[in-house]
């Protein structure tokens, strides 16, 4: 895995390697329960030997597959199909899910629209969770893609199959196909209203030469089903019953269990292992040393000493039996305190400039009035419900891996590079995912399992603590932030100085990174929405200590806060109603071409996508403001220890609002009675989901705000569990998150991630707006302890 | 030997007696409904009742289960249609769903003691239980769906 397969910050589909001769997809899902293990493995073959229809879709268009002609062996360039289809001679229709369930409702939302587009009946579609394989083009999920990135295609694989079917049924009937038209899983013909289902018609079809995917009609708008509209989601009932399969659920006989003591500190190793009293621990079968790997790791594991048992209990006390002496390396020093010191020194000189727009220094030296502030998040981790577990088994040469992954075939190809065997040999069959928030799109752990499977020669799991979790993640970089900001007599903003410091992930897979790129800027502080004519946004060294990784929103989490504390800081300044302030600064509607809008060094794409797809539409991000401005009624007053916060902040393609009510109470506890969301992503394909992503953006942000906190001494993490590394819980959650989706037929943007960063602000500007106490650095944890007296003490 | 009720079934358990009662039900039982969160009782991924009390089985060892009754999310309900698991559906609470059973039998164990919960009477049984997707919004709704449903 080299580092010149990513952006530095959102990660893109490494080009698939081409290879031949790959072996057919392999399906294997949660709810395929007829096996003892919840565990049901078909090969495509297979399903085509009971007469189905296949259909793959690929960046190439529309192919049929069947028993006669298996998947085509062809380069994965040639042939990268994406989202299957098929139909069986029963009219069962079985989408494969590429993309990984994490709580964003993709294995609902992705079924849905493709169901709608070929006219299935949502009661006949089933759902199987597709393995790892480039052949289905990116299935990393993260960077909030799943739709937007593949929504079109959706559409496409499931329009082509409605066509196919409808040309069969004239071809069965000799009409015309014009006059045939598929509904609700079956094909009419119109001017005699006969009928043929579609299970009727799969043989046929098969014999139908494929459209060209120019030629597919998408439904119009009015045409839709469910695209647009609510859908239930289609793993309710084994979630509310206890028999949804998670990493740690899968279980294969003679499964042993691992539990592993890692380098405390990245970059560590092993000097001694006394292993006497783990031996001694009933049901502790084996020690395995797992070789440390050299800094920077990119997706290997960290290495260590793992304790295989017959049972999980046995395995994790043998592990804490172990005594080891460690070598700390490099980054044994590495202490958070200082290390923060260091970011702000950092960021009060000049860095590599990601935006220029006029003169922003000789403007703030001219100006009337100018503010600063200075801002900290500390590292983060994400802390996802489901601690990391894999299992994995070796066989006859051929690794299988089943795990809670948000990228299997990241996490194929690094099992292959990291045992030496060819990616052909290594399949990973994805489970649910509990939580992810992009700790589960780095498969070091599902490494472990592959590794401690092939030494012990039986299958294991690899169950790793919350402490494990806690202590050797990923972490979301600790970040400083300096802005300066000129504002003229009528109190509008003519200067627009940011700086920011923060460790790059780049240096998790590159050596000798001395910082983040001016392209991370774009991750929502270089293409903030604002009209002001001198800006200057620049990015300053940091040096990394610590494995740092993508955490829901990434870069925008701080940056998002930074801006969205100081807009409000200036409106303060200026005098101004904090709404109206927003309002003004994000000035006339106007479509900004980022790409020539004063951008230094930006990547190749935006998020991924063409950046003429994706101009800066300031309209919709006034548009956003307004929404929560009126729904939240901005302007009545609320007593003191309440108060609203508002901010608007645009990642990963989408503008979201928020405005958040604070209750700061006494003794400094921050409860969130209700909070007023506005997104415009443009075209939402399951609003309630999406809602649901708002609502967990804004608790996610409560968390990251108020509590969390990861800190290092002398190299190692300094938390170790929920009590230390404190998150929200239901007592402060709001009693009511009124969500307003701008209703919108244009690309969509990311629902995952862009809620996060807004909330983190408007959180904070609340509390200013509830207890006059600013809140320049994250968490909050104890700074509001007696701010009344303070207030009062002024 | 230890001898238990797990879902109506009686089972005998010759093993380490420290083992929490959460690893016995998932490694033992293959009853994989309670979840492993943190192991300290901070998060209420594994709760259970033992004897009709909502339990964090992380923390409860198998030497102190001698006759007791345990009930998992998997015999909550024979068909699962407990009102809580309806409510759960309809208001579709559940993302990532892993914290859910956990959440579903802590509010189980409120539901039987205050079948009609305030806000704060919800807010006070639940905050135990964590969810890092942020559906507490909707677990509070629920709860009181299922308790008007139940009425």
């Amino acid at each position: 895995m080299s580092a010149n397969e990513f952006l530095p910050w959102v990660r893109r589909a490494a080009a698939p390697s081409a290879r031949v001769g790959m072996p057919a997809p392999v399906a294997a899902t949660a709810e395929n329960t007829d096996s003892p293990h919840g565990l049901q493995r078909r090969t495509f073959i297979q399903l085509l030997g009971i007469g189905g229809l296949v259909i793959a879709f690929g960046p190439g268009g529309a192919r049929r597959l069947d028993a006669a002609a298996p998947l085509p062996a062809t380069a994965a360039n040639q042939w990268s199909p994406h989202v299957y289809v098929r139909v069986d001679d029963d009219g069962t229709v079985t989408i494969i899910c590429h993309r990984s369930e994490m709580g964003q409702g993709i294995r609902t939302t992705m079924p849905m629209i493709i169901a709608d587009e070929m006219e299935a009946d949502w009661a006949r579609c089933r759902v199987e969770q597709a393995v790892g394989d480039p052949r289905y083009g990116s299935q990393n999920t993260d960077g909030s893609t799943s739709i937007r990135d593949f929504l079109h295609k959706y559409r496409e694989a499931g329009a082509t199959t409605r066509a196919l079917l409808e040309a069969a049924a004239a071809s069965q009937w000799n009409v015309d196909v014009a006059e045939v038209f598929a509904r609700q899983h079956e094909v009419v013909h119109r001017p005699t209203a006969r009928t043929k289902s579609f299970g009727e018609l799969v043989a046929t079809a098969r014999t139908i030469a494929m459209p060209a995917t120019t030629s597919v009609r998408i439904k119009r708008p009015d045409e839709r089903r469910w695209q647009g509209k609510t859908m239930p989601s289609i793993d309710l009932v084994p979630m509310t019953t206890g028999t949804a399969v998670y990493g740690a659920d899968v279980t294969l006989p003679g499964m042993k269990v691992a539990a592993i003591a890692r380098p405390p500190v990245w970059g560590g190793k092993v000097v001694s292992v006394d292993d006497g009293e783990a031996r001694k621990v009933p049901g502790v079968e084996r020690i395995v040393r797992i070789p440390e790997t050299p800094i920077p790791g990119a997706f290997f594991p960290l290495g260590g000493v793992a304790v295989i048992a017959k049972n999980t209990w046995a395995a994790l006390r043998g592990r804490d039996a172990l005594k080891i002496t460690w070598d700390a390396g490099p980054n044994g020093s590495h202490d958070s305190r200082s290390y923060r010191s260091t970011l702000e020194a950092s960021v009060r000189a000049p860095g590599k400039p990601g935006r220029t727009n006029g003169d922003a220094a000789a403007a703030l030296e001219a100006a009337a009035r100018k503010v600063s502030a200075e801002y900290h998040v500390p590292y983060l981790s994400h802390a996802q419900m489901e601690p990391l577990a894999a299992v994995a088994r070796v066989q006859h040469g051929k690794v299988e891996a089943w795990a809670p992954t948000q990228s299997p075939n990241d996490a194929r190809n690094t099992i292959a590079e990291y045992l030496k065997v060819d990616a052909a040999n290594v399949t990973v069959h994805v489970t649910l995912l509990g939580g992810a928030f992009g700790r589960k799109s780095k498969p070091d752990f599902i490494c472990e399992a592959a590794f401690l499977a092939r030494e012990t020669g039986a299958p294991v799991r690899v169950q790793w603590s919350r402490e494990d979790d806690m202590r050797h993640s990923y972490y979301h970089a600790i970040a400083a932030h300096r802005l300066e900001a000129a504002l003229d007599a009528a109190g509008k903003v003519t200067a627009w100085l940011h700086r920011s410091a923060y460790p790059s992930i780049s240096a998790t897979f590159a050596p000798n990174v001395a910082g983040p790129t001016p392209d991370e800027l774009t991750n929502g502080a270089s293409d903030v929405p604002w009209d002001v004519p001198n800006m200057s946004v620049e990015v300053c060294p940091a040096v990394a200590h610590a494995r740092i990784g993508w955490y829901r929103s990434v870069n925008a989490i701080h940056h998002g806060f930074a801006i969205g504390s100081f807009v409000d800081e200036l409106a303060r300044a200026a005098g101004a109603d904090p709404a109206a302030f927003l309002l003004d600064l994000i000035g006339p509607d106007r479509k900004v071409d980022l790409s020539k809008a004063g951008l230094v060094g930006p990547g190749e794409t935006y998020y991924g996508a063409p950046w003429g797809d994706h101009p800066l539409d300031t309209a919709r991000a006034r548009r956003v403001v307004e929404s929560v401005k009126q729904r939240s009624g901005w302007s009545t007053p609320l007593p003191r220890g309440r108060g609203r916060g508002i901010a608007v902040h645009r990642s990963f393609l989408a503008y979201v609002a928020m405005v958040v009510e604070v209750e700061v109470s006494p003794d400094g506890t921050v409860l969130v009675p209700r909070a007023t969301v506005a997104v415009d992503a443009g075209f939402v394909a399951n609003p309630d989901r999406a809602r649901a992503q708002m609502e967990g953006a804004l608790i996610m942000a409560m968390s990251n705000t108020l509590h969390s906190e990861i800190t290092f001494a002398e190299g190692r993490v300094e938390q170790s569990n929920y009590s230390d590394y404190r998150v929200a819980r239901m007592r402060a959650s709001p009693h009511v998150v009124d969500v307003h989706i701008i209703e919108s037929e244009a690309l969509p943007g990311g629902i995952g991630e862009p809620g996060v960063p807004p909330a983190g602000a408007a959180i904070a500007n609340a509390i200013f707006a509830a207890t006059g106490v600013r809140v320049r650095e994250l968490p909050v944890g104890r700074q509001l302890d007696g701010w009344e007296t303070r207030v009062a003490a002024g | 030997m230890i001898t238990l009720t797990v879902n109506g079934v009686r089972r005998t358990f010759d093993g380490d007696p420290t083992m929490p009662l959460l690893w016995y039900l998932r490694d033992e039982l293959a009853l994989t409904g309670a979840k492993y969160g943190c192991g300290v009782a901070q998060c209420g991924t594994c709760t259970v009742h033992v004897g009709g009390k909502p339990t964090r089985a992380c923390q409860m060892p198998m030497a102190d289960l001698e006759d007791a009754t345990v009930t998992t999310i998997e015999g909550l309900h024979p068909t699962g249609e407990h009102p809580l698991q309806v409510a759960w559906r309809e208001i579709d609470v559940p993302q990532c769903g892993f914290c859910q059973p956990g959440q579903i039998m802590q509010a189980a164990g409120l539901l039987q003691n205050t079948p009609k919960p305030t806000d704060q009477q919800i807010d006070a049984a639940m905050n135990g239980n964590l969810c890092r997707c942020g559906t507490y919004p909707r677990i509070r709704a629920a709860i009181k769906a299922a308790a008007e449903r139940s009425s």
